[in-house]
């Protein structure tokens, strides 16, 4: 029997947040109170003591870019970003159709410093044809379908799938964009892209696609998650369809909310991505939408990529960034929210929306203890070269942060202590 | 100023010190002056797109400097072996070249450049963003026909594909900072979408503004902009709608000039008897592009040649 106790910290409860103390056993949170003693003892004076994070929207890379990061590595870097769940994206190569590859993340991530969920394509291959297996996926514990990196174009197709996905009660998660319309850009079509001359996105590429799978979803019943919302129009799409009756759900990356086209003026690949860095008003509708529940989830869209390819001509590098080492930094520091409303958009959400909620998403007795400790008001800075992540294409090299993980507990085993992985 | 990448790095002030150093040196005595300048320095140049103009213009700007030339070949460098563009800029520029003339058909490569050597970087065109040195012989062009340092209220007219042109990025922002009246006409498929940033204005219709303008620049559309149907129908409906046909010279007055960076697509772009014409400045752009690339050159690199001279003179540790 292993006995742990968090002490000194300030516990964000379902119920409600009070100092207090939890004391964990054999990886089970058993009491949440003052005054709690054990063998080990982690220390959370100053820091508040939230349910582990959970990121519906990571590229762990594996099979086929363990250049860029592998399962152990993407993992450590969500640990040290106090993620407990993360859900591995399913464009790698070959992409995730088939319950092979599923099994080897699976048996990959036995080892790994946080759980991994494994999202699976829509389309075999991703090529947006033929749809893959979803019973028999679902049946391996594959609760989400995406073709992330790529949008069904045919709608017929994804009418189908929705209809499909319905009946095997699996969601899908659209990462919206018009490839007649985005084609050949590189950047968000704007005051920017004007001046630069880099051929650009216009947000109709994104909006036509979000309006078309909100109508899909409502005409199908199928159940819909939006990934990387990044336009006002797409934020105040949602907000109708909500305000309608309708059930879905939507994410918004980190840099979706705090950066903006503007960085693209340094022309270093850095800063490209798919959606693109967009306009300031972009920006503050995609902040509204955080603020009044209309965006569920941040999840981070961790995208890593090797230098050489972040290296190339803007136009030539590939699109992504990384994001689990700096997500709850960002949230802390440029959200202006109670740390209550943080772990709904970065715990408890998220968890619901993988139905990872029976082990993630709430410090409550009886539930794994999947944990982090961060202090708040901590204040460091990304140094690219000190990531866990394989791979170095942060935007936010040199920042300055305020908010850090101290330590993160992994179903009780303490992987993140001092903000040092333990392993 | 350790760069040029883009007419942004210049102001209206750096533009008037580059004009007139490069006036100077459109005289055969003003350029005999400086025939040994960069005696002893290299310039490199890297053009990884083709070009006649600007890099036999680089060439001859160099070596009326005195300076050695260094071609990199791209279609017989190690860039065909799959080398980075930054190990092969970095290369050239570890060996000892005082600058690096760059064109590549990606924008911002030139930049890119600029930090990850530490040796002056010109940019010769990249991708659709900027080409300053076809901006400041446009300026000098323009300078000599007007007989004077500024561009107020001389009208100036674009046409053509904005969008995809890093002439006109370039010239606009120049033309500007020297107080010209700018419009510029496209179709709004070849404008980018928003045109609020540029000191312009735009319109649609050729036939609307072409009688009332000083100076008309032709900007050169992609052949397969015009062929593919998807930006403009044809290229007869280019024609129809933008080219500077005979009819259309023919109502334009005595004073106008028409000017093109080259190379020009003749029949689409203008009828190939305007390019003739005494009144098409084409000829006298392209002779200027010498004198005005000596001229950056100069101000870039002359200049931070003496000053650790001066330093080490009064006994600084350089």
């Amino acid at each position: 029997m292993s006995e742990l106790a968090i002490k000194g910290g300030r516990v964000v409860t379902a119920t409600g947040t009070l100092a207090a103390d939890v004391l964990v056993r054999d990886g089970v949170v058993v009491e949440v109170s003052p005054r709690l003693d054990a063998a080990e003892v982690l220390d959370a004076s100053g820091c508040v003591v939230i349910p582990g994070l959970v990121d519906l929207h990571t590229h762990l890379r594996v099979p086929g870019r363990e250049d860029a990061e592998t399962i152990e590595t993407g993992t450590r870097a969500a640990a040290l970003g106090g993620y407990t769940a993360v859900m591995a994206m399913p464009n790698t190569e070959p992409a995730i159709d088939n319950v092979g590859i599923v099994r080897q993340i699976q048996k990959g991530a036995v080892d790994a410093l946080c759980d991994v969920s494994v999202a699976a394509s829509i389309t075999v291959g991703r090529e947006g044809k033929v749809l893959s297996p979803m019973a028999e996926l679902a049946a391996t514990g594959v609760q989400m379908f995406t073709d992330d990196g790529d949008c069904v174009q045919d709608g017929g197709l994804m009418r189908r799938a929705f209809k499909y996905a319905r009946s095997v009660d699996v969601l899908l998660a659209s990462h919206c964009e018009d490839a007649s319309m985005s084609k050949g850009g590189h950047m968000h079509e704007g005051a920017v892209s004007s001046r630069l001359g880099i051929p650009a996105i216009p947000p109709d590429a994104e909006e036509v696609m979000v309006q078309r799978e909100i109508l899909l979803s409502r005409t199908t019943r199928g159940r819909l998650h939006l990934m990387h919302l990044s336009t006002a129009r797409s934020v105040e799409m949602v907000r109708m369809a909500k305000a309608a009756g309708q059930v879905l759900t939507a994410e918004a990356a980190p840099h979706h909310f705090t950066l903006t086209d503007e960085a693209v003026r340094s022309f270093d690949p850095v800063f490209k991505v798919y959606p693109p860095l967009r306009s300031q008003a972009d920006v503050d509708a995609v902040k509204a939408g955080l603020l009044d529940g209309t965006i569920d989830a941040i999840a981070t869209d961790h995208a890593p990529h090797s230098q050489q390819h972040k290296e190339l001509p803007f136009d030539q590098a590939p699109c992504g960034m990384l994001g689990l080492e700096t997500a709850l930094s960002l949230a802390l520091s440029e959200l202006d929210l109670p740390i209550e409303r943080v772990v709904e958009l970065m715990s408890s959400n998220p968890a619901r929306i993988a139905r990872l909620d029976a082990d993630h998403g709430a410090i409550a007795v009886g539930r794994p203890a999947n944990i982090a400790v961060v202090n708040v008001e901590e204040r460091w800075q990304v140094d690219p070269t000190n990531l866990a992540s394989k791979a170095r294409n942060t935007p936010y090299a040199h920042r300055e942060m305020k908010g850090r993980v101290r330590h993160t507990l992994l179903r009780g085993e303490v992987v993140v202590s001092e903000g040092k992985a333990l392993r | 100023m350790k760069h040029l990448l883009s007419i942004d790095d210049l102001g209206r002030e750096g533009i008037d010190e580059v004009l007139s150093l490069a006036e100077q040196l459109v005289e055969p005595s003003g350029a005999r002056d400086k025939a040994s300048a960069f005696a002893g320095k290299t310039v490199a140049t890297l053009f990884f797109e083709s070009s006649t103009r600007t890099r036999v213009s680089f060439e001859m700007a160099a070596l009326k400097l005195g300076a050695r030339i260094l071609e990199l070949d791209v279609g017989t460098s190690s860039l065909n072996k799959g080398e980075s563009i930054r190990d092969t800029s970095q290369t050239i520029a570890e060996m000892g070249v005082d600058a690096l003339i760059v064109r590549h058909a990606s924008a911002g490569v030139a930049q890119q450049i600029a930090r990850w050597t530490d040796t002056t970087v010109v940019n010769a065109g990249d991708g659709s963003h900027q080409h300053p040195t076809q901006a400041l012989l446009d300026c000098l062009t323009l300078r000599q026909e007007l007989g004077r340092n500024d561009l107020n209220d001389v009208r100036v007219l674009f046409v053509g594909d904005f969008a995809n042109s890093r002439v006109v990025r370039s010239s606009v922002q120049a033309f500007s900072a020297l107080g010209a009246d700018i419009t510029v006409v496209a179709s709004p498929t070849m404008h980018p979408s928003d045109m609020s940033v540029w000191p312009v204005t735009v319109s649609y219709d050729l036939d609307d503004v072409i009688g009332s303008q000083d100076v008309i620049y032709s900007l050169r559309p992609k052949t397969e902009r015009l062929t593919s149907g998807a930006v403009m129908p044809s290229t007869r409906e280019y024609i129809i709608r933008y080219c500077i046909t005979l009819d259309r010279f023919a109502r334009l007055g005595e004073n106008v000039r028409i000017m093109d960076a080259g190379p020009v697509l003749r029949g689409v772009q203008m009828a190939a008897e305007v390019l003739d014409d005494p009144r098409c400045l084409v000829n006298r752009q392209v002779a200027n592009g010498v004198p005005t690339r000596m001229a950056v050159l100069l101000t870039l690199l002359e200049r931070s040649h003496h000053l650790p001279v001066a330093l080490s003179q009064k006994g600084v540790d350089v």
